[in-house]
């Protein structure tokens, strides 16, 4: 194998990483309101939000694996990716590890980040490597509908109650530090960009920024005034440096098959 | 990228001779004609669209499939009811490929299977290409085509929760007979 490729598919196998492991962290948090959503609706409907992100998560470790073994790794199964990695060789944004809170802090979550997943999904549909491309068509026609449904909800919460408003507006507070993340390229995704296969976040903020206004405005919420962001100096969730919620959500999220290593479902 | 109907087997190659390799190709559609998405038991995989190719390579039918969603929980099952079908047809076990791209759209779905879903009490998907075009993330109600009730008739409905008892659904409310439900949402 020669030397470039080398090169690029250690930096895509991270890369990959970054992708499904912001759907699998958001989904199991999700999980975390089944049976106990503030409404039924809304519990099946969180419920079916992480099932989409559950399944881009498996498409993206899937395809993982395969770089890693084509790159002389160990070609880890999407199981093995899931459930015996430490928290540290987790690459998912800060944001969608951060625990759900009231049903606002809920919303406010998925509404930034799905603002965020549909404009990265909807580039990667560019992106030279053609599996990415193809995963990213699929998912990006789920998360369409997962954006529509989250900024509903911060408009439906925000121009509500004084409580709700209250609440969406702390919410969207609490979380902005977490959002300078997504926009901040590190080496690895420089390299990718250039290569053709990542998509170029730093691009995106402005259509982020000018969407997620939109909603505020509509939402009868402020937008947050700027302040230092939570590893966007590439020291944050892509390259492994966590908050303290991932530790227990893995915890969680990996016992069974951690305690019975042989368990087959 | 393959875009071409599924249902088309005038150009499949199949590696059988002469009339035996047609009569041989119409038993696995047919086999493939009667597996169902075990979440709407009246439609075929076929008339959903998630069939995309049957072909005979190296020997051994290869038949191409695609999923609705990528988390959808009835992919597992039917990819097993399809080598239990296709095995009993002609005998011998498929071999199955799942692919991604082109990613499957509710306008593949056949217009018979359109009429069987409204005949179960599922409002059936208008044109997804429309829907893309019109989205507007801003709203809760966004100005969206009328579903129409698919036990009245009437296009006085509302929607009640943007998923229902599938991830494929929706649930409605129709504002006449007041009988809630499901829309096929268009994707």
């Amino acid at each position: 194998m020669d030397v470039h490729a080398n090169a690029t598919d250690a930096r895509l196998f991270d890369y990959l990483l970054r992708l499904g492991d912001n759907a699998l962290v958001l989904c199991q948090r999700l999980g975390e309101w089944v049976g106990k959503g503030p409404v039924l609706e809304e519990d099946i409907a969180s419920t079916n939000v992480g099932l989409d992100l559950l399944g881009q998560a498996r498409l993206w470790l899937t395809y993982a694996g395969e770089v890693e073994a084509r790159n002389g790794g160990q070609g880890r199964t999407e199981d093995q990716l899931a459930y015996f990695r430490e928290s540290n060789e987790f690459r998912n944004l800060l944001l969608v590890e951060q625990p759900n809170g009231n049903y606002a802090d809920t919303i406010a979550r998925q509404f930034l980040f799905d603002q965020w997943h549909v404009l990265l999904l909807g580039q990667l549909t560019l992106s030279r490597d053609e599996r990415v491309a193809g995963i990213a068509a699929k998912a990006v026609k789920e998360v369409r509908y997962h954006v529509e449904r989250s900024s509903g909800w911060v408009i439906r919460l925000g121009d509500g109650t004084d409580v709700s408003h209250a609440r969406m507006q702390s919410a969207i507070e609490n979380l902005w530090m977490y959002t300078g993340e997504m926009f901040a390229a590190d080496d690895t995704e420089r390299f990718l960009i250039d290569a053709g296969i990542a998509a170029d976040t730093r691009a995106l903020e402005p259509h982020w920024q000018s969407s997620v206004n939109t909603v505020l405005e509509e939402a009868t919420l402020a937008p947050p005034a700027d302040r230092w962001m939570q590893g966007a100096k590439g020291r944050g969730g892509k390259q492994g440096v966590h908050t303290e919620h991932l530790s227990h959500l893995l915890a969680d999220m990996q016992t069974l098959p951690r305690s019975y290593p042989d368990a087959r479902w | 990228m393959d875009t071409t109907p599924a249902h088309d087997l005038s150009t499949r190659s199949t590696g059988i001779r002469g009339s035996d390799a047609s009569s041989s190709m119409a038993a696995v559609w047919r086999a493939l004609g009667t597996v169902v998405d075990p979440e709407i038991p009246f439609v075929s995989i076929v008339e959903l669209g998630i069939v995309r190719d049957v072909a005979r390579q190296a020997n051994q039918w290869v038949i191409t499939v695609t999923p609705t969603y990528s988390g959808c929980p009835a992919t597992r099952v039917i990819e097993a009811d399809i080598r239990q079908a296709v095995t009993a047809s002609v005998g011998e076990v498929p071999h199955v490929v799942t692919v991604l791209a082109p990613a499957w759209t509710t306008d593949w779905i056949a217009p018979e299977a359109l009429r069987k879903l409204h005949d179960a009490g599922i409002a059936p998907p208008g044109r997804a290409e429309a829907s893309a075009a019109d989205a507007r993330p801003l709203r809760f109600t966004r100005a969206k085509p009328s579903v129409k009730c698919p036990n009245c008739g009437s296009f006085r409905t509302a929607e009640l929760a943007r998923f229902g008892s599938t991830a494929c659904k929706a649930q409605y409310r129709c504002n006449d007979c007041l009988e809630p439900f499901d829309y096929f949402k268009p994707h």
